[in-house]
């Protein structure tokens, strides 16, 4: 017998690869089924609610969130707030109302400028565009969390995998809500699956933005794109080394900048840190789930 | 000769004793009811509470005895006569476990036999090992339908598991399982979890010449989905069900109980296996009972 075994091609189709965004396929028709029942059983079954409040931004995230909601729940059951800020692109709105027509989802518009700026304003005039934003973001969860609390519903949220595992976020706002169905899935699966359920391609397609300072794009702010952060991240954290993806050629610049993300923000995955004194410290010694 | 089971894949109301046990005596009667009346229901891992438990196990674990008792009084007397393979936490003066119970309902059954898991799943979402104690061993028993070996989820992981049964004389393994989803790659249409075990089952009942039973877990815990997709095989590794995604499901079965022979016949890798496994055993190293060499060897 001759020949070499593995033969040449085999060896390298195993080993990371910058042009191979192959790991990341998803089965869209299973996922969008998976995440509708597990809408359904988070949010009826285990938790007894009938009605949920997401924050409709104009972007894939929670257009995608929304869109699963009215499947899981029926459009009825869903309110999509639609929350600007004064700096808010009005493309935004055009979009989030876009994706709520094409959902059939009711919507309320509460404008939260007088309350960002009536703390900021009187406060801290000087705060520059990143203390706004996180005001901002923060504020719309103090109304997101009230509307549900008057409408009997559960707030549902929106963040995705890529943008919790860079850090991407403002801590206890957009993280906040109690079900999340997007949490585990990386941006660039979130616009596949938002393609396939029929996410209008105008809030597919544009790039990404929090939305939080004029002109702002997630992909200018984190320094690589979305396809490329996603695939650098699902090596790293399924035990591939910085340096074997930058060998591989995932460029060396690319690779340290998400791995230094990665890296720096467990804490921001994490609930407070607690000191623990007892043997019965909580989540530490006394452990149930949280759906017990 | 035929046998009909049914897989009852089942979604447990987590934390609530008193529902699912209501709701297990439900599907048992309706099992009963049915026509023909099966000989056995399957039920899934930890059916009784949910899989994640937590600290919770030690609230949420009763004795085999009780869930006997509770499943005869509540099933009732039409019951009378059927077996029942249920997964539980079972509590005893030992310790905390993950089991499965065997068992004929009605005042003249009683307890044939309670697997407790033996290889606790303790990696990545799971951690068993921290919440309960390891079974000793793996056995089959003699059940109304014939030799039968019971195994809990990751059990069915290892291979020497089907092994040990097979060689005890089980002509049906049950693998009751709790497998949260996970890997949603295209092709297959079902979560990547579910390929495994419809690999793993299907070459445990080719490799041995036995029907494999496989019962799922339903419903979501903590954002982990439980997906269904319980299956069964006959002899010859031939699928013979798959079960839906999600939903719960009653999944009749009929088993040719003599269909273990003709695949055995036609592909004696068991007879092979039961003349090997001593001499093997003891020359191969990695079996950990390597018999001493000879002096001069």
């Amino acid at each position: 017998m001759t020949g070499v075994w593995p033969p040449p091609g085999i060896a390298e189709a195993c080993a990371p690869h910058p042009a191979d965004p192959g790991p990341l396929d998803i089965d869209t028709h299973l996922v969008g089924s998976w995440l509708v029942r597990f809408l359904r059983e988070e949010i009826e079954r285990r938790r007894g609610f009938r009605r949920v409040v997401v924050g409709l931004s104009g972007g894939v995230d929670s257009a995608l969130t929304a869109a699963l909601c009215a499947r899981a729940l029926g459009p009825e059951a869903v309110l999509a707030l639609l929350l600007p800020y004064r700096t808010s692109s009005p493309r935004s709105r055009e979009h989030a109302l876009l994706v709520a027509k094409t959902f059939e989802i009711p919507t309320r518009t509460i404008d939260i400028t007088s309350a960002v700026d009536g703390y900021l304003d009187e406060f801290e005039p000087g705060a520059g565009g990143h203390r706004r934003g996180n005001v901002a973001a923060r504020q719309r969860m103090i109304v997101l969390f009230d509307q549900a609390f008057k409408l009997s519903a559960l707030p549902v949220g929106t963040g995705n995998k890529s943008e919790r595992l860079l850090g991407y976020y403002t801590w206890h706002a957009d993280d906040s809500p109690p079900v999340n169905p997007l949490g585990d899935l990386f941006k660039s699966q979130v616009w596949a699956l938002a393609r396939a359920v029929g996410v209008p391609a105008e809030v597919v397609d544009k790039p990404a933005t929090a939305d939080l300072i004029q002109g702002q794009t997630d992909e200018d702010d984190l320094g690589v794109t979305y396809p490329e952060a996603d695939l650098i991240l699902h090596h790293l954290i399924s035990g591939r080394e910085p340096d074997d993806l930058a060998e591989a050629g995932f460029g060396r610049r690319k690779v340290e900048l998400v791995a230094g993300r990665l890296e720096s923000t467990h804490w921001k995955r994490h609930l407070p840190t607690v000191a623990m004194l007892s043997p019965t410290a909580i989540g530490e010694w006394y452990l149930r789930p949280v759906d017990y | 000769m035929p046998l009909d089971i049914v897989i009852a894949q089942f979604r447990p109301s987590k934390g609530d004793l008193d529902a699912t046990l209501d709701g297990c005596a439900g599907i048992i009667r309706r099992a009963a009811g049915a026509e023909p009346r099966p000989r056995l229901v399957v039920f899934p891992e930890t059916a009784l509470t949910g899989y994640f438990l937590e600290g919770g196990v030690r609230e949420q674990a009763i004795a085999a005895p009780e869930l006997f008792e509770a499943l005869t009084e509540r099933a009732g007397v039409d019951a009378d006569g059927l077996d029942v393979a249920i997964g539980f936490y079972e509590r005893d003066a030992a310790g905390l476990y993950n089991s499965a119970l065997y068992a004929t309902l009605g005042s003249g059954g009683g307890i044939l036999h309670v697997h407790r898991k033996v290889f606790l799943a303790t990696y990545g979402v799971f951690q068993e090992e921290r919440f309960v104690e390891a079974g000793a061993g793996i056995r089959a028993f003699d059940g109304p339908p014939g030799r039968i070996a019971l195994l809990i989820c990751e059990d069915g992981f290892h291979s020497v598991s089907g092994t040990l049964a097979a060689l005890d004389g089980a002509s049906i393994i049950l693998i009751l399982s709790a497998s949260p989803a996970r890997g949603a790659a295209p092709g297959a249409g079902v979560p990547g979890n579910l390929v495994r075990w419809d690999a793993l089952g299907s070459a445990m009942a080719a490799e041995h010449g036995v029907f494999v039973i496989v019962s799922q877990l339903v419903g979501f815990e903590g954002g982990k989905g439980f997906a269904g997709g319980s299956a069964a095989y006959d002899p010859r590794g031939r699928r013979l069900l798959a079960g839906p995604l999600w939903e719960e499901a009653l999944l009749p079965v009929r088993m040719d109980l003599d269909e273990a022979a003709r695949a055995r016949t036609e592909e004696p890798l068991f007879s092979d296996l039961e003349r090997s496994w001593t001499r093997l055993l003891v020359n191969s190293p990695g079996s950990g009972i390597l018999r001493p060499a000879p002096d001069g060897a």
